[in-house]
């Protein structure tokens, strides 16, 4: 195989090994000595716990313990940390390992049953018998910020955080435009549903004192710190790995789940190996949700559709803890803003608490709502003015030479919002050919003409990827030749093995096959921070781009000295270090990792060389390790950035509804795509379709149906509809944009989070396009498309504003503010004209 | 079946003879075990995953005589007497990766790949069954089964492949047999 494979679509080296069933997950991990947890948790969304009676629990044989709070102490009775603080969190509230006097949330876990297997364990987890004073819940967006009940008595309106970012004066911006309008955007919950869920497998070294714990997070050393810091251990006793997971899309990024503290808990306390595994019922009602929003948009603008003024009102749905801080929030508030630069904005979210399951991020991470609210204001703009939904967003565009563009906000990496580089409007010429948006009114007339109703939406974003603090990398090369290469972060599907494995292959000069690449195990690497936010290419792919820097040029320099060459004169090729152009000199690189350090023992026939008599000319005046040198052929390095770097895209779907069933279906999917420069389009593209299937999801059939109870009444796979491959669109066109980015070696952008951002603005588009009602609130099912035909109140068939149609224009009324200037609004007759 | 009674929580439990992935095993467990669990605990064959352990997501299919099943819908004394095939059993004898493995690696048809052994068990069936299926056939076949991470497209595009490997493959015993 090429040594050249950054950028190739090259097969995944994970595959050969998961297709045989020889992958390893955490339930995979324990044999017959190892207890099994069960959790005991509470069927109430609000309560107060006035006992807990564990003895009929105990008297199965098979249970080995049942804990509850009372048998905690120290830090690991306190309330599970605060992970990332803000100053506009006045208000944080988080939960505890074992609830404490009170219960938030139903599936909040109040006890723990240790048992000999799963079954027992369950068994006994249904006899603990809880006494709960049930309270009223607060369940729902409104609910909670009228503040009529509280989740939490001493927080006042449901409210942990408010929180406004602005530049310019937005208010008199929107006051003063031709222009005005206002519109509020509703999106519902759902959540990252991973197939594999959470699952912990504690193991405790009496003699070593030592704690290995596994455990399917997006942060090894994440979880690594908060547990020893739990559990009163230092950082050195306790090493986590992450084996195989299957899936994560931000759940997993939480940490310190109660689970990864009862469970190495209970494991020191019994000197067993102890393991959980969640059942998919627990993750609906234990797992973190993402989603829920209302945001109310005031715009003014001009003529052209150029924003003048933008005023974004938020309210946000937390849950009832908010162990990750004001993230999702941060991001909908700043990425709403995706490829546009308005005059003047301003943005205020309100965090509210909810007696229901905690809201974290899921793949996106508020930039679908930030994104949906901001696409379907462009779409009203075009409409209100007549224009071409694409005319009105390339008025809008920041342009190529902008670049870097500050906007005078701070993003969720509490650094500058500052767009590192990018071209918008080649992506919309891109998505303009690629969804054939001139043709479509061809489309929607052939459809017309056979009883058939179509629609075309649009959804534009730019997400800024990989962000800090850093991401570190080590690799080594081995006396066999072989490469091993290390990073902190975990995979979880991505394919890192294989993307790290290229650019190793790549910068070093060796073949991809030879390069071995470890992830999200602190015994390899102890120094790291996440999976998360499209940063894994980004960050650690970059840092061991460096560190394999790093080791060329060592090699090059120690194999000069075997060679007497001039270390600007070699290369390494496949594996060789030779004099350019010359491979009679090639020495393999594993020889050169053998001189590197200089023994006096031999092990082997290839090691005789480095020994103290075994080897070539000396130079006696150095030492055999030289100033400034070290044994061995590896290198770490790490890369910092300063800023994030903004991916961009733009996604267009064509959709039919159904007259008569309101049945909704999506005829052509296409997305344009900007991650800089890519590793493994493969890989990339593999991304994009399942941030899509996702994106489909969300738009039209995932929702958690909490009810006024605060019970999740749909918490099954059963009830949850989540997209079989009948659900997604038949074929996804994809063309790609190559914007590098400046801030990082490689050029690269991270491109996880793509497919989802802007799937439910582009399809409520084509749904309004092709209804004629406003569509407002995502997702939308059949039924309710059904119910808005049968609401509308619009006197006439209303269809689109496409060019070259004769089409009535409609605008919702209530969403037009009064007329400012002198400017006349654009009548339905100066619109033809100006299609004419 | 042999009943050995125990007293402790009530558990009857049996032993149950079967063949997996062409072996005959034995193994004594609860009645109540599902055969996800006794495949993945009493077995050792960690391949099979379960992803929601009420017949939904289909992670856990196995085939049983052929025929896709889901494991953990079906206890595991059920078996008694069946031939049960696990992804780990769809392995060609020689090592070689089944023609349906092959297409999953080929057309990226799986990422984080827990709900893969439940595809390539059903897609086996499958392209048994249809040898040359349409497009829209092969996105039926996996119709019952839930991906979070793939979107589907490269797992209906490894289907037709997987269909096609078989083909060629039986070509080429066929040409080396006449050789």
């Amino acid at each position: 195989m090429s040594t050249r494979s950054f950028g190739e679509p090259v097969k995944r080296v994970e595959d050969p090994r998961l297709v045989t069933g020889k992958g390893r997950y955490v339930d995979d991990i324990g044999d017959d000595r190892t207890l099994h947890a069960a959790f005991v948790r509470t069927p109430h969304a609000r309560a107060r716990i006035r006992d807990i009676d564990p003895y009929d629990a105990y008297e199965l044989e098979g249970v080995v313990a049942v804990y509850t709070w009372d048998d905690l102490s120290g830090p690991t009775a306190e309330p599970l940390p605060l992970l990332i603080p803000h100053p506009d969190l006045t208000h944080p509230r988080t939960g505890y390992a074992l609830a404490k006097d009170a219960v938030n949330h139903v599936g909040e876990a109040v006890a723990m049953v240790i048992a000999r297997d799963r079954y027992v364990a369950e068994d006994a987890a249904a006899l603990v018998k809880v006494d709960y004073e049930v309270l009223k819940p607060v369940v729902g967006l409104r609910k909670a910020a009228a503040a009529e009940e509280l989740v939490y008595d001493d927080i006042p309106g449901n409210a942990a955080a408010v929180s406004t970012q602005a530049y310019g004066d937005a208010a008199s911006a929107v006051a003063e435009a031709p222009h005005r309008l206002t519109f509020e955007w509703d999106i519902e919950r759902s959540a990252c549903m991973p197939m594999e869920g959470k699952g912990v497998h504690a193991r405790w070294d009496a003699h070593e004192e030592k704690l290995t714990l596994w455990t399917a997070t997006q942060t090894s050393t994440g979880v690594r710190g908060a547990v020893s810091a739990k559990l009163g251990l230092e950082l050195t006793q306790v090493d986590v790995v992450t084996p195989d997971v299957g899936g994560g899309f931000g759940v997993k990024i939480v940490h310190p789940w109660p689970e990864e503290i009862m469970v190495p808990w209970a494991a020191i306390r019994l000197g067993r190996d102890v393991k959980w595994t969640e059942d998919r019922r627990e993750h609906f009602v234990s797992s973190a949700h993402e989603r829920a929003q209302l945001l109310t948009v005031q715009v003014g603008f001009d003529d052209d559709g150029r924003v003048l003024g933008l005023e974004v009102d938020i309210l946000h749905d937390h849950g009832a803890y908010i162990p990750y801080g004001l993230i999702v929030p941060i991001n909908a508030s700043t990425q709403l803003l995706g490829p546009y630069r308005p005059g003047a904005y301003r943005v205020t979210f309100t965090s509210l608490y909810t007696n229901t399951v905690l809201v974290t991020p899921y793949r996106g991470a508020g930039r679908p709502q930030g994104v949906y609210a901001m696409e379907r204001t462009m779409d009203r703009i075009a409409q209100y003015l007549g224009k071409d939904r694409l005319d009105v967003r390339a008025a809008n565009f920041i342009q190529p030479e902008d670049f870097p563009v500050d906007f005078g906000l701070m993003f969720q990496d509490g650094r500058p919002l500052r767009y590192d580089s990018g071209n918008y409007p080649a992506l919309a010429e891109k998505l303009r050919t690629l969804v054939g948006w001139d043709e479509f009114e061809k489309i929607r007339a052939d459809a017309r003409a056979e009883g058939r109703q179509v629609g075309i939406g649009l959804g534009f974003y730019v997400e800024g990827t990989g962000p800090g603090p850093y991401e570190g990398g080590h690799v080594q090369v081995l006396t066999s030749g072989k490469v091993k290469v290390a990073t902190g972060i975990t995979s979880q599907g991505q394919g890192h093995q294989t993307a790290f494995a290229q650019i190793v292959a790549t910068e070093l000069g060796v073949p991809f096959s030879d390069v071995i690449v470890t992830t999200g195990d602190t015994r390899r690497f102890g120094y790291s921070v996440g999976t998360f936010a499209s940063r894994g290419a980004v960050m650690s792919g970059s840092a061991i781009a460096l560190a394999a820097r790093k080791v060329k040029e060592r090699t090059l320099r120690l194999a000069a000295d075997a060679l007497e060459a001039d270390p600007g004169d070699l290369e390494i090729v496949e594996g060789m270090v030779q004099v350019k152009g010359d491979p009679s000199t090639a020495v393999g690189i594993g020889t050169v990792a053998v001189l590197s350090n200089p023994l006096r023992y031999a092990f082997d026939e290839a090691s005789k060389a480095a020994t103290q008599f075994g080897g070539g000319p000396v130079d006696y005046a150095k030492p055999p390790v030289a100033p400034g040198e070290k044994p061995g052929l590896d290198e770490t390095d790490y890369y910092s950035p300063p800023y994030s770097t903004f991916a961009a895209g733009a996604h267009a779907v064509i959709v039919e509804t159904d007259p008569e069933t309101a049945e909704i279906s999506i005829l052509k999917y296409a997305v344009v795509h900007d991650c800089g420069k890519m590793i493994n389009p493969r890989i990339v593209e593999g991304q994009i379709h399942g941030g899509v299937a996702q994106g489909v999801g969300g738009a039209l059939y995932e929702i958690m149906a909490y009810d006024e109870a605060g019970q999740l009444a749909n918490a099954s796979f059963m009830d949850f509809l989540m997209p079989y491959a009948s659900e997604v669109p038949t074929s996804i066109d994809i063309d790609h944009l190559e914007t590098p980015s400046p801030l990082n070696p490689l050029g690269i952008k991270g491109a996880g989070e793509a497919g989802v951002i802007p799937t439910s603005a582009a399809i409520a588009a084509a749904i309004e396009d092709a209804e004629g009602i406003p569509i407002v609130r995502m997702p939308i099912s059949p039924s309710e498309l059904f119910d808005l035909r049968r609401a509308a109140a619009y006197p006439e068939p209303l269809v689109n504003t496409m060019p070259g149609t004769e089409s009535v224009r409609w605008v919702d009324p209530a969403s037009v503010l009064p007329e400012h200037s002198s400017a006349a609004t654009p009548a339905a007759s100066t619109e033809s004209e100006a299609r004419a | 079946m042999t009943s050995t009674d125990h007293t402790d929580v009530g558990e009857q439990h049996l032993e149950v003879r079967l063949r997996v992935n062409g072996m005959p095993r034995r193994v004594e467990l609860p009645v109540r075990r599902t055969l996800c669990d006794a495949l993945r605990q009493d077995l050792g064959l960690t391949g099979t995953h379960v992803g929601c352990e009420h017949g939904v997501c289909g992670a856990c299919t196995v085939l049983l005589d052929g025929e896709p099943v889901r494991s953990c819908l079906m206890l595991a004394v059920s078996a008694e007497d069946h031939d049960v095939t696990t992804v780990e059993g769809l392995t060609e004898p020689d090592g070689r990766l089944s023609p349906t493995q092959q297409a999953f690696v080929d057309c990226h048809g799986l990422q984080c790949g827990f709900c893969t052994p439940g595809f390539l068990t059903t897609v086996s069936a499958f392209i048994e069954e249809n040898p040359d299926p349409t497009p829209e056939e092969a996105r039926e076949a996996v119709g019952g089964n839930l991906c979070r991470c793939t979107g589907y497209q490269n797992i209906v595009a490894s289907v037709l492949r997987a269909a096609e490997i078989q083909k060629e493959r039986a070509t080429e015993s066929t040409e080396g047999s006449d050789a």
